[in-house]
């Protein structure tokens, strides 16, 4: 195996595009080194990215954030515009594992390692946030949703990686929240997920409104129809109702040791009405 | 296999080393510098035995490269006391007993050094999130987070 630390973006992609073996590259390292260590992957290659310009860096961009895609989640719990702005995605990444752990992983990394369960994405996905993928024809912005495509797979291609990701800017009135259920406090993996994101009016209607889920199909996924549940209500318990039928709908969840199939469904339901209620009073808090 | 040399500051000292690419910065602090005080229990960043501050931030050293720490700032378990004079929270933790077998003890005392330098006086609740990343089978975790308490007012109180 080889170390690599390429003095530029551009180098970093030319490297990964003329790699013949399995190529991985190191950010955080808290999925790559624990494959490495069980065997899962044996890379011939590994990039080491971290130290390249603004991988590590959280600038504000027109109103919004762009996240370096090494910067880790102790870094988006520090940064205190970032928190007030987008709770959820911060509590989200918050989420991954231990003090140690949020010393190194990444929104990037957590997206590219490619789980239906990983908590930042479906936060992400929410958020309408996009990535920043770099390859042998310079950038090009793809939204979050967009990179997985199964489990453990992206449809990022030869040479490219993830340079940024980006949170937009928040209107007034807007709130996000994300919810996991593990069985027990700390330190597990989501059995399912919800990620709320949405916008309400002077009324306190909600105007705009995205529901992802996690671990409830082979990808993190958008619901349009639960979102147009809530959209044009003010979270009454019948648009409640009709967000958790429709998040119960596209659920399509494998079953095994830490969920059966109807528990992961009815649990997403559940999830979504309790992540809406409290995106929905953070918007509030924020009139 | 190419061996990558680097150099590094581990708990104040210039050190340089070569090591393979990939091995890990635990195996290098263990077995090419002879710090053993960092443990190796599950290698895979569940235990947090080997629990180590890197440029500042408390990491595994199990999923750290040793190659990544070039020109990093390392402070591991041997820094922690002055000499002779062991740290509060080495003294605090012996005379309460918060160890058993001893084997997460270096690790559970660097995060928890950690968790002090960020938040001075921890709820019982902020300690027991904070170390949820090191795992004890002896103590049953109360003596252990009683040990840090008492450690935090101990610093608390020294610190104007």
């Amino acid at each position: 195996m080889k170390y690599v630390r390429p003095e530029s973006y551009e180098a970093a992609s030319a490297l990964l595009g003329e790699e013949t073996g399995i190529a991985r590259i190191l950010s955080g390292g808290t999925d790559v080194l624990v494959q490495m260590r069980s065997e899962v992957v044996e890379p011939s290659l590994i990039v080491d990215l971290k130290h390249l310009d603004g991988m590590r860096e959280i600038v504000a961009e027109d109103g919004g954030f762009r996240i370096g895609a090494a910067v880790s989640g102790a870094q988006l719990a520090e940064h205190e515009a970032l928190c007030a702005a987008w709770p959820g995605v911060v509590e989200a990444a918050g989420l991954i594992g231990s003090s140690q752990i949020q010393s190194r992983a990444s929104l990037a990394g957590n997206l590219c390692n490619g789980s239906p369960a990983a908590d930042s994405v479906p936060a992400m996905v929410a958020a309408d946030a996009v990535a920043r993928v770099f390859g042998a024809e310079g950038f090009r912005d793809v939204p979050v949703a967009e990179i997985p495509v199964g489990p453990g797979k992206t449809n990022l291609k030869k040479g490219e990686f993830l340079i940024s990701i980006y949170l937009p800017v928040r209107p007034e009135r807007a709130g996000d929240a994300y919810l996991r259920f593990i069985p027990r406090t700390e330190m597990d993996i989501a059995v399912c997920s919800a990620g709320i994101n949405l916008v309400t009016g002077e009324e306190g209607t909600c105007t705009e409104v995205r529901v992802a889920l996690g671990a409830v199909a082979p990808t993190v996924i958008l619901v349009e129809e639960a979102a147009s549940a809530l959209i044009g209500s003010k979270l009454d318990d019948g648009a409640l109702k009709g967000l958790a039928a429709a998040v119960e709908a596209a659920c399509r969840p494998i079953g095994d040791k830490r969920g059966t199939v109807e528990f992961r469904i009815k649990t997403a339901g559940v999830l979504a009405r309790r992540a809406a209620e409290i995106a929905y009073q953070r918007a509030g808090a924020k009139q | 296999m190419k061996m990558i040399p680097v150099s590094t500051r581990i708990n104040g000292d210039e050190r340089e080393f070569l090591c393979a690419p990939d091995e890990t910065l635990l195996d290098v602090l263990r077995d090419r510098l002879g710090l053993t005080g960092s443990k190796e229990g599950c290698g895979t960043g569940d235990c947090g035995a080997c629990s180590v501050m890197l440029n500042g931030r408390l990491v595994c050293s199990c999923l750290v490269l040793a190659a990544e720490a070039e020109g990093a700032e390392v402070d591991t378990i041997e820094g922690m006391a002055e000499g002779q004079v062991l740290h509060p929270m080495q003294r605090v933790f012996i005379e309460k007993a918060a160890l058993q077998c001893g084997i997460c003890t270096p690790g559970i005392l660097v995060a928890a050094k950690a968790l002090l330098e960020k938040n001075p006086d921890p709820s019982e609740t902020e300690i027991r999130y904070w170390l949820a990343g090191n795992l004890c089978r002896c103590t049953g975790y109360d003596k252990i987070i009683r040990a840090v308490q008492e450690a935090a007012a101990e610093i608390r109180r020294l610190q104007p």
